[in-house]
């Protein structure tokens, strides 16, 4: 009997095979690994059925806290997600298909990338867009290194707003290159102009910001795209896609590079991946853009179709000149971006973009009515804001945990004297219920 | 096919968004909104499902067709893993990164916890961090490792090569150039390995880092690796260890074991998460001791009281390589394959994986030329050479091989053998499903002295025919224009 997990030989047909290829035993298919090196014996477990291996997973799943009601975010964001993406993305023909190296049985993936570059393009206002890249975090390194070959130069500023993570990434892939990145402290949670022009010269490649920031804070960045320009750099904008639904756009911004990462885009949080990261640009910069690219063409009937194109900048053809070392990227999460996005649909994001807005502002006005409580920035917000509290951010929240609350991100780990600042996230689906259920045990921590 | 934007018609609308409970805001000043919504395709719900599922049915994938891509490992992706992952959707990363909050996570940090260690396990090394979203992510993460490891030590600067074979994937050199390194090619011997005198060659003691995959891209085991990774150690060089053809060793040897001191691992190829036409995959990198100072933070660390704690303090550490913990999704898939086979399991994946690719070899040997004729583990790389006399390229086979419902091997890699055709059936492909494949490869090869036009012609049976990939380079129509 065989009940060896998805490997269908009988033993008859092994020993067929066997005779076939001229050996006596698997085993001596495995001479050439010299016996000095030849693995002792595993300590991974016995196998299980899938019923068995379910349950586990049920119990895993189970040993985190459940049913948490989401006040943070932190570059992932707790959306509706449309039934119809689960079930067009669970097409098997998409999800266990690879990278299509061969368009003709691969169209279908092609074209919903096609597609999808597009949505990118027209979300961001630009006009060239990849099939996808990781996350928010790695897009970040990945244009500020597109930036650096665009323009030759090795000089690297980032808006202390940017987020945290994303600013550690960026550092962690460049720490090796002779490349400087200068940091800009923050300004009670907006870009700080003025520290910017001090350090802002010729020699720069980009400058990266990001909005909304990390605060929370929404931003026009038309006139420091300009004043980069004067100066030959790039800019470089981190953007949240629900928010472009009412936002203006980087490329109404005059931005060169727009990234940002597709979570909220019909992706589960899955505890922080997968997602995908997406980057579109000025169309000179084609040539410079990391990953994979679907392009249009014709067949030899002149009928339209898609391929892989512009692949002479990809590891596969160009190894170590490419423009990066990209392979798999996220294609199926991007998948899941453009039905998110054709689903709720060019009035639909606009209108999702306004009812975070609309909880958000709910939220910031309820929450501020709490004795002490204040917001930090005097500047326009999305779904994000900061709040100064009259104690620990961080007491609270951890207090705050316990009653499945998640209440916000506390700022004191990541920003110096920003202890008592709390980034409050709320999305569409808060109720008015949960914000103020939120807002009793808030004033009821603090004035313990 | 129409685009979906071509489907679109204005005011029409896929999903209903819920009511708001609460007041409209004012709007925010007009210099900070958008002169008009995004330009995305309006169309009702079921317009969507058609669009999308007609799509579906335009792609070749390993449920509706044998798909022997060499290098890619498309085995069968079990059905229990989707529900597993599922499963998992609720959680916030966030929620662990909170003051405390690793508390209300020790489900999905214990998961990350034990799949590092059964990863160790398999590959020899001592600890793992799971953040590296893809394997060139993780080839990348594990170069900066490196590149940390010789800094620690007053080395940065004369350290400033990277080893690689010429059989090598293309991901091995792009990731050490990204790191910061030069890159030395060392060409393969007539064995079907790097050249052993010429590596010897190539070794000094500016040289970082050496990466191999092995088996290698021709799936030849190297009987040389003990000595290859003692030389490189003589010079203070790091032995890289490039994940992608793990499918062939597993409980047969650890890379560990025989010098690496650094391995990436693509759950989406050897541990069955599927490849989601191109992504996600997922990359976790195991280390040797020496490395473990360096790796990307926050770690997840069991303390004395069995919980699973962050660590972000980590003054050595290079950093993170992504914002949150890796691919986690796809990591609740690898990890339920991994308990569901257990350790015999995995054994058998192997050994049947290499039975499937040497019974391959041995049938289509006399119809294709094999430049490397020896034992073969996952994967056998032919040449259409012979073809190649009668005008017909190792392309044209493989269109040959779409008209009759297979997806094609890997052509034209590794860039070592001529008109290269590389084949992985890997271990869940059926006997009775390769004599049909070895069929369909024979009638090509014969095809191509007696109608080489008809596999010029090919593919015939899809909704296009070949493409012209010169326009699209040079048109570079990248987004819908209307």
């Amino acid at each position: 009997m065989n009940d060896s997990h998805y490997c269908p030989h009988t033993p008859e047909e092994i020993g067929e095979m066997l005779t076939a290829i001229g050996v006596a035993s698997v085993e001596e298919l495995f001479a050439p690994i010299p016996a000095a090196l030849r693995a002792k014996a595993l300590t991974i477990p016995s196998g299980i059925s899938e019923f068995e291996a379910l349950a586990r997973m049920q119990e895993i799943a189970g040993a985190n806290a459940q049913g948490m009601t989401h006040f943070i975010g932190g570059g992932m964001y707790d959306h509706i997600i449309p039934t119809v993406i689960d079930h067009l993305s669970g097409r098997a023909e998409f999800y266990t298909a690879y990278t299509p190296y061969q368009p003709e049985c691969s169209q279908g993936t092609l074209q919903a990338l096609f597609e999808y570059q597009t949505a990118i393009c027209r979300l961001t206002g630009l006009d060239v867009s990849n099939a996808s890249l990781y996350d928010g975090g790695t897009a970040c390194a990945e244009a500020a290194m597109m930036a650096l070959r665009v323009t030759g130069r090795n000089r690297i500023i980032v808006d202390g707003c940017v987020n945290p993570f994303s600013r550690q990434v960026l550092k962690t892939y460049l720490f090796n290159l002779d490349v400087e990145i200068v940091e800009i402290a923050t300004l009670n949670g907006m870009l700080n102009r003025a520290g910017l022009a001090n350090v802002l010269d010729d020699t720069v490649a980009a400058v990266l910001v990001q909005n909304p920031n990390f605060f929370g804070t929404v931003d026009d960045f038309s006139a420091l795209a300009e004043q980069v320009h004067a100066l030959g750099g790039l800019l470089i904008a981190s953007v949240y896609p629900v928010s472009l639904g009412i936002l203006k756009s980087p490329g109404e911004m005059g931005v060169d590079i727009a990234i940002g990462d597709g979570q909220s885009l019909g992706n589960p949080l899955s505890f922080g991946g997968p997602s995908f990261g997406f980057i579109a640009a000025r169309k000179s910069f084609i040539r410079n853009m990391p990953g994979r690219i679907v392009g249009e063409t014709v067949d030899r009937n002149g009928k339209r179709g898609y391929v892989l194109t512009l692949q002479a900048r990809e590891q596969h053809i160009k190894r170590h000149k490419a423009t990066s070392n990209i392979c798999s990227n996220q294609g199926l999460c991007a998948l899941r971006g453009l039905i998110f996005l054709s689903s709720v649909g060019r009035q639909g994001l606009a209108d999702l973009a306004q009812f975070n807005c609309d909880k958000a502002e709910y939220a910031k006005a309820r929450l501020t009515q709490i004795p002490g409580v204040t917001l930090l920035q005097p500047a326009p917000t999305f779904n994000e804001f900061t709040l100064c509290l009259p104690a620990s951010a961080e007491t609270v929240v951890s207090g705050m945990l316990k009653e499945g609350i998640a209440a916000g991100v506390p700022l004191g780990p990541y920003y110096e004297g920003s202890d008592n600042c709390l980034v409050v996230t709320v999305t569409e689906k808060r109720t008015k219920k949960e914000i103020d259920h939120f807002a009793r045990l808030l004033e009821a921590a603090l004035c313990n | 096919m129409q685009l979906i934007y071509e489907k679109s018609v204005p005011g029409r609308r896929g999903v209903r968004l819920p009511a708001s409970d609460v007041p409209a805001a004012a709007a925010l000043p007009a210099g900070l909104l958008r002169s008009e919504p995004a330009r995305l395709a309006e169309v009702s719900e079921l317009d969507l499902v058609r669009h999308f599922t007609n799509l579906s049915r335009r792609n070749f994938s390993v449920d509706t067709n044998f798909y022997p891509l060499g290098s890619c490992t498309m085995k069968y992706n079990a059905k229990v893993l989707e529900n597993a992952a599922v499963l998992f959707a609720p959680f916030h990363p966030m929620t662990a990164l909170l003051p405390g909050g690793a508390e209300f996570c020790q489900g999905t940090l214990g998961m990350l916890h034990d799949l590092g260690g059964m990863l160790a396990d398999l590959t020899g090394m001592d600890e793992v961090t799971t953040q590296p979203l893809a394997g060139a992510h993780g080839e990348m993460t594990g170069i900066l490792l490196v590149a940390a490891y010789h800094a620690a030590r007053g080395n940065k600067a004369r350290k400033k090569y990277v080893v690689v074979p010429d059989s090598s994937h293309g991901t091995n050199p792009a990731s050490a150039s990204i790191a910061g390194y030069e890159i030395i090619t060392v060409p393969t011997a007539s064995y079907g390995d790097m050249d052993l005198e010429l590596f010897k060659k190539a070794m000094t003691d500016e040289v970082a880092a050496v990466m191999m995959t092995c088996p290698n891209t021709l799936g030849l085991f190297n009987p040389h690796i003990k000595e290859i990774s003692d030389i490189a150690h003589s010079h203070d060089a790091l032995m890289y260890y490039d994940g992608a053809n793990l499918n062939a060793i597993m409980g047969k040897v650890k890379p560990g074991d025989v010098g690496f001191d650094v391995i990436h691992v693509n759950l989406h190829k050897t541990f069955g998460t599927p490849h989601g036409g191109g992504g996600p995959g997922s990359g976790p990198v195991g280390v040797k001791q020496a490395l473990i100072p360096f790796l990307p933070q926050p770690r997840i660390i069991k303390d004395s009281q069995g919980r699973f704690q962050l660590d972000a303090k980590r003054p050595t550490s290079i950093g993170r390589t992504a914002n949150f913990f890796g691919n986690f999704g796809v990591m609740v898939k690898a990890y339920t394959y991994m308990i569901m086979l257990g350790r015999e399991g995995l054994v058998r994946v192997s050994e049947q994986a290499v039975l499937n690719a040497n019974y391959i070899k041995e049938r289509l040997k006399p119809y294709y030329d094999l430049p490397y004729d020896m034992t073969c583990m996952h994967e056998c790389v032919f040449s259409a050479s012979r073809q190649l006399a009668h005008g017909v390229h190792a392309i044209d086979i493989a269109k040959f091989l779409i008209d009759r419902g297979y997806h094609p091997p890997t052509v034209y890699f590794p860039m070592i053998v001529k008109e290269a055709i590389m084949i992985e059936p890997t271990e869940t492909e059926s006997k009775a499903t390769m004599d049909a494949f070895i069929e369909v490869m024979i009638e090509a090869a014969v095809a191509a002295e007696t109608d080489p036009q008809a596999l010029h012609d090919a593919p015939l049976t899809m909704p296009i025919s070949r493409l012209d990939e010169t326009k699209a380079a040079r048109e570079q129509n990248v987004c819908c224009q209307w």
